[in-house]
């Protein structure tokens, strides 16, 4: 019943989002800790870049990324290492796209939760002669557990959400670019319906558990996200 | 406060006034993407020489009628085909009797560079990464691209290489952007464009894409909608068609 028209963009899209997220992680956590812990006077101002993407339209995105990916932009720099002349149109250009465009979701729950350890913890910690990198990966990172989860979660849901920015960098490629949210937006322009109310179905369902898992982790670790 | 702020919204109420005061009839025209340019200036040749406007919306052939399927409030139907101009009568969305072929559109095969794109060689000798071409299942363009490539036995070896825009308009900027080296274009879209390099596609390559007009039955009772569609069939707006490289059906 269901075809390959239907399982490559959903193999895609969990493959896409799932290497997202753990990259955010990777990237988000140290960007997390700054802001929670800075007293910078840029910090406000790195905090604002990090949460464009809630604000920006996904085609102001997507237009720049298009522009930055290309033979004139990053795809003209490094394409050449790879042997590509742009990153548009390729998987890598997507989670360079999606990491930029699901940052927030990510860094702000992290953060959250560092700034919720508040200083005593880290203090009694550092009383006990425990180094920065000691007092952060067996204080600080335990502690902000929760915020960990929720980020993760919801990077991975927005991921799997976006549309805009996908739709203009992607070029559509089946098994590459084509994710779930244009294969439905393809199948109901082809009048498909059938396909496109499985898919959406899916989503459906998978968005409404993954808002209730958040709810429950948030509500487990008293800090509210939604 | 009240007085620094009086001038400039006297001018903001003035401005939002006059359009009210002048008011001509208007008409919404769904218009297949290829034919974005020529449509455009079709509208101000029409906006001037009488008091009807017509307001424009672009979009595949395939999205702008699934959207009239749906209830869209466009009043006229551009299509890149003339497939869903009949459809769209035969499943009661078109009024009978209205359909007629408006232009007839030429392929071309389109760089942002000059010589790069020379004729069919180029798509034999496949020296670039990415072929854009416009949604072969929403895009009458993009059939005629499939269908170009097949006839030239390339079609199995450029595959891999093609990237889609969701309609010609995003092929076309996939090409402009660089992204794409070379893509499949309407010659509408780039006859007006002096840089880049084209082929012009043979037309015994693609079946020959009669792009067709109805008049929508959410249009019927509008004399606008009526008058956009009997000056698209006038000496004037068949100048503009021309001048936009497509052929005209007499």
């Amino acid at each position: 019943m269901l075809t390959a028209d239907i399982w490559s963009p959903i193999r895609l899209t969990l493959e896409l989002a799932a290497i997202t997220t753990v990259l955010l992680l990777v990237v988000g956590t140290p960007i997390a800790w700054w802001l929670a812990q800075s007293t910078s006077r840029w910090k406000e101002i790195v905090a604002t870049i990090v949460a464009l993407p809630l604000v920006l339209p996904p085609t102001v995105l997507g237009f720049y990324l298009l522009i930055v990916l290309g033979p004139d932009g990053l795809g003209g720099l490094f394409g050449g290492l790879v042997g590509l002349r742009t990153f548009a149109f390729t998987f890598e250009g997507l989670v360079f796209g999606s990491v930029l465009y699901s940052m927030p979701f990510v860094v702000q729950p992290i953060r959250n939760a560092f700034e919720a350890i508040g200083e005593r913890p880290l203090e009694v910690a550092a009383t006990l002669r425990a180094s920065p990198g000691d007092r952060f990966l067996s204080v600080a990172v335990p502690l902000a557990k929760p915020g960990f989860l929720t980020g993760a979660v919801l990077g991975f849901a927005h991921t799997v959400g976006e549309f805009g920015v996908i739709l203009m960098i992607g070029g559509n490629i089946p098994g590459e670019t084509k994710v779930l949210s244009v294969a439905i937006y393809d199948f109901v322009e082809t009048l498909r319906w059938r396909e496109a109310h499985i898919l959406s179905l899916g989503m459906l369902v998978f968005s409404f558990i993954v808002i209730l898992t958040v709810s429950m982790l948030t509500r487990r670790s008293g800090q509210r996200t939604f | 406060m009240l007085r620094i702020l009086a001038g400039p919204l006297s001018a903001v109420v003035l401005v939002c006034a006059t359009p009210d005061v002048a008011r001509s009839d208007t008409t919404n025209v769904a218009v297949a993407a290829n034919f974005t340019d020529a449509a455009s200036e079709i509208a101000a040749a029409f906006a001037n020489a009488g008091d009807h406007e017509a307001v424009l919306s672009f979009g595949a052939t395939g999205q702008l009628y699934a959207q009239i399927a749906q209830g869209a409030p466009f009043e006229v139907f551009l299509a890149a085909d003339d497939e869903r101009p009949t459809r769209a009568v035969e499943e009661g969305y078109g009024v009978p009797g209205s359909v007629f072929t408006y232009a007839i559109g030429r392929l071309v095969l389109y760089s942002g560079e000059a010589g790069v794109v020379t004729g069919p060689e180029t798509l034999e000798a496949g020296t670039f990464d990415r072929i854009a071409i416009a949604n072969p299942d929403t895009a009458p363009y993009g059939v005629a691209a499939v269908e170009t490539m097949r006839a030239l036995d390339v079609y199995d070896a450029l595959k891999s290489r093609i990237v889609q825009g969701q309609n010609i308009g995003q092929a076309y900027q996939f090409v402009e952007t660089g992204n794409a080296e070379v893509g499949f274009v309407a010659l509408g879209q780039v006859s007006q464009a002096e840089t880049g390099s084209r082929w012009i596609v043979p037309r015994d390559l693609y079946a020959p894409i009669r792009q067709d007009a109805v008049l929508l039955k959410t249009g019927e009772a509008n004399p606008a909608a009526a008058a956009f569609v009997a000056f698209l069939k006038g000496d004037e707006a068949a100048a503009i068609i021309e001048k936009y490289g497509y052929a005209i059906d007499r």
